[in-house]
């Protein structure tokens, strides 16, 4: 394993990448400005591809960023383009439970933690990762052939509602 | 100190709340997706990390992780047609003013 080289890189490796997910994202849920929040989605998204990399998954991070980074970004700046009127700097963008909202978000997130902290994983030390991605395309060939064949049919019929959805009535 | 499957865990955890709080406490249409693919990539970190240290032979997690990339792909574009199409018809994309089913 090449890790072993330097013991101390990969945890502060880990814990930049941490702050740059979880600082934009903060941003992102509390800014005023909707264009902002966009914005703030794309330091988030990479920080993302960056732990897929720590964590060897090389093949996820690279669609990660051309999905995620590149597209899904993209189209909300085109919608908050397109909808104008309910997006300004004056307007009021939270709604009056955010003292419940917030609530409702930190138990949840104690009871995750919680239960993170009191499970004993099974940590599966020796046998030795082998992500490439052939091994992803052969899984998906294989094992989780009906998957895939579904997943593009989703594909194909969220693409046509949207388009139906989204089409000027004549 | 080595990086373990709990370090992911906890970054991931605290991605899903504020993507949660995200979700319940905006008014515009288009933030509230935004939270959506927060918490949405809350979960893929999870399943690559489960993959990466409970089963590191495999590939299961990585594949469910790109799935849900797609699926989330797929909800965004129809979620943002929906917003459009309430925009269009509704001039208003503030779900606590959208309170018509017809139009």
């Amino acid at each position: 394993m090449p890790e072993a080289r330097c013991p101390g890189g990969e945890l502060g490796a880990f814990i930049i990448l941490s702050l740059v997910t979880l600082i934009p994202a903060v941003v992102v849920v509390t800014s005023g400005n909707i264009v902002r929040s966009a914005l703030s989605l794309i330091p988030t998204f990479l920080g993302v591809t960056g732990l897929y990399i720590l964590l060897h998954a090389e093949f996820v991070a690279g669609i990660q960023i051309l999905i995620y980074a590149g597209a899904i970004t993209v189209l909300i700046l085109f919608v908050i383009m397109l909808t104008q009127g309910g997006s300004g700097v004056r307007i009021r963008q939270i709604n009056e439970q955010v003292p419940l909202g917030a609530m409702a978000a930190v138990w949840l997130g104690f009871l995750i933690l919680l239960v993170v902290f009191r499970t004993p994983w099974q940590i599966d030390a020796t046998s030795v990762p082998q992500y490439n991605v052939s091994s992803v395309g052969t899984a998906f060939l294989t094992d989780y052939m009906l998957i895939f064949e579904v997943t593009s049919l989703v594909l194909l019929v969220s693409l046509i509602g949207a388009i139906i959805i989204a089409r000027r009535e004549e | 100190m080595q990086v373990g499957l709990t370090h992911y865990l906890v970054v991931s955890t605290l991605l899903f709340s504020i993507g949660l709080y995200g979700v319940l406490t905006r008014r515009n249409a288009v933030a509230i997706l935004m939270g959506i693919e927060l918490m949405l990539n809350a979960v893929n970190i999870n399943l690559v990390a489960f993959n990466r240290y409970i089963a590191p032979g495999a590939v299961g997690g990585q594949t469910f992780a790109l799935v849900i990339i797609t699926l989330a792909a797929c909800e965004a574009a129809v979620g943002l047609a929906l917003v459009m199409a309430a925009y269009r018809s509704l001039e208003t994309i503030h779900v606590d003013e959208i309170n018509v089913m017809k139009w």
